[in-house]
């Protein structure tokens, strides 16, 4: 039964009664608020997921950030500008819905710089060259848009709230992102090679973004029953490939996969096995970029601490002066 | 830094909407703030900002005897009231 083992705050059994309604709430499609009744587990994994996902927004904003100042126009630069912002802007809505669950900011804030806390794997590759601006807009954000979509209709309210606000947003990242393969593709034959190189870079590590394969993921089950998760890992990273293969093919872009073929029996791609290997070792720390990630974050908080000081210095003045 | 609830009128004629949270030292900088997170995209023509430790909130596990007394006052809907077919709608 989904109840069995579930313990509260203080380590004892969760109260069956309550337990059941609970469940009947959200059976019900109804939404959770931050002051009702909820398991402790359900608390939990919610701030484990919700962190997550706003540390992967503040930290995306690095790859992209590292080409502000050498878009090759001003239009892509106001544009890029644009996304990076709205990336900082994700991040701050699902810390605010977090918070709502019992954790302070600042606390998430020491989870993510002391490496407790994780972020999406993808933001730990390279960005070496402007086609994988291209890339990361038009598969990473088209992949958190798979993910994100579902997540409108989670069972806590603030959560599903922020989700809705946030994929509003994103599909003009995406959109800007398949811009940019298409203007490279259709380009020089150097121009070309960048977009495909991008391509090549990014495609395996944006399927891993939706997580350990459904045999191999150990928080599903249980969160498809409090739907805070509504489509499992495979279902959506299927979804993904169905959708992204024919866009490549448009811009006469080749998926960097041998296996890849449609399947007509089963209505959709068959691909190839993902190096579950490379995952588990960049989810681990040990990616291409994750040191020098964190090490730009520790940098950007330090170095912030002035300016939260002088507006506390600044409010408390004002106070006085009144 | 204190955390504010912000609120957002997205044209006149609405109400203002809860619509999240920030942090802030003070009430001119959580209206800055507000302005850049919450409308970078036409979402609002006003903006208020309440300290969240200002607002006193119902308590949700009395739900019950506060809201459900409504329901058994039926004659405060216009459909308790049948009609002759005649008058129709009134």
């Amino acid at each position: 039964m989904y109840s069995q083992g579930l313990q509260d705050a203080k380590g004892g059994p969760e109260p069956e009664g309550l337990l059941k309604a609970f469940q009947k709430r959200i059976d019900n499609e109804e939404k959770i608020e931050p002051r009702d009744w909820m398991p402790e587990a359900y608390r939990k994994t919610l701030i484990r997921q919700m962190s997550q996902h706003a540390h992967s927004e503040i930290v995306g904003q690095l790859p992209e950030g590292n080409w502000i100042t050498r878009a090759p126009t001003l239009k892509r630069k106001m544009i890029l500008l644009a996304k990076v912002q709205d990336e900082a802007g994700h991040g701050l809505y699902i810390y605010s819905a977090t918070e709502t669950l019992g954790i302070t900011r600042d606390e998430m804030t020491r989870q993510l710089l002391s490496g407790e806390a994780k972020y999406s794997s993808i933001f730990n590759y390279p960005t070496p060259s402007w086609a994988d601006m291209g890339a990361i807009g038009w598969l990473v954000d088209g992949a958190a848009i798979m993910n994100q979509v579902p997540l409108c209709r989670a069972s806590y309210g603030p959560y599903a709230r922020s989700m809705i606000r946030i994929c509003k947003e994103e599909s003009f990242h995406q959109r800007q992102g398949y811009d940019i393969m298409t203007v490279l593709a259709r380009g020089t034959a150097a121009q070309k090679k960048m977009a495909q190189d991008a391509l090549n870079r990014t495609w395996w590590p944006a399927l891993m973004m939706f997580g350990p394969s459904d045999k191999d993921s150990k928080h599903s089950a249980q969160s498809m029953q409090w739907k805070i998760k509504r489509f499992t890992n495979d279902d959506l990273r299927q979804k993904f490939v169905d959708a992204t293969v024919p866009q490549a093919e448009h811009l006469g872009l080749t998926i960097p996969d041998k296996d890849l073929k449609w399947n007509e029996d089963r209505g959709h791609y068959d691909f190839g096995e993902i190096d579950w290997q490379e995952f588990m070792e960049v989810i681990k720390g040990n990616g291409p970029c994750n040191k020098q990630r964190l090490r730009a974050r520790q940098k950007a908080h330090d170095e912030g601490e002035w300016v939260r000081k002088a507006a506390e210095v600044y409010q408390q003045k004002q106070q006085d002066a009144a | 830094m204190k955390l504010y609830e912000v609120f957002i009128r997205a044209k006149s004629g609405l109400n203002h909407r809860h619509v999240g949270s920030l942090h802030a030292a003070d009430a001119q900088m959580a209206l800055q703030n507000a302005r850049d997170v919450y409308t970078r995209r036409e979402e609002g023509v006003s903006i208020w900002v309440v300290e969240a430790a200002a607002i006193s909130a119902s308590n949700p596990e009395q739900s019950e005897e506060w809201f459900d007394p409504a329901m058994d006052k039926v004659y405060r809907y216009p459909t308790f009231y049948p009609l002759d077919k005649e008058v129709d709608n009134m």
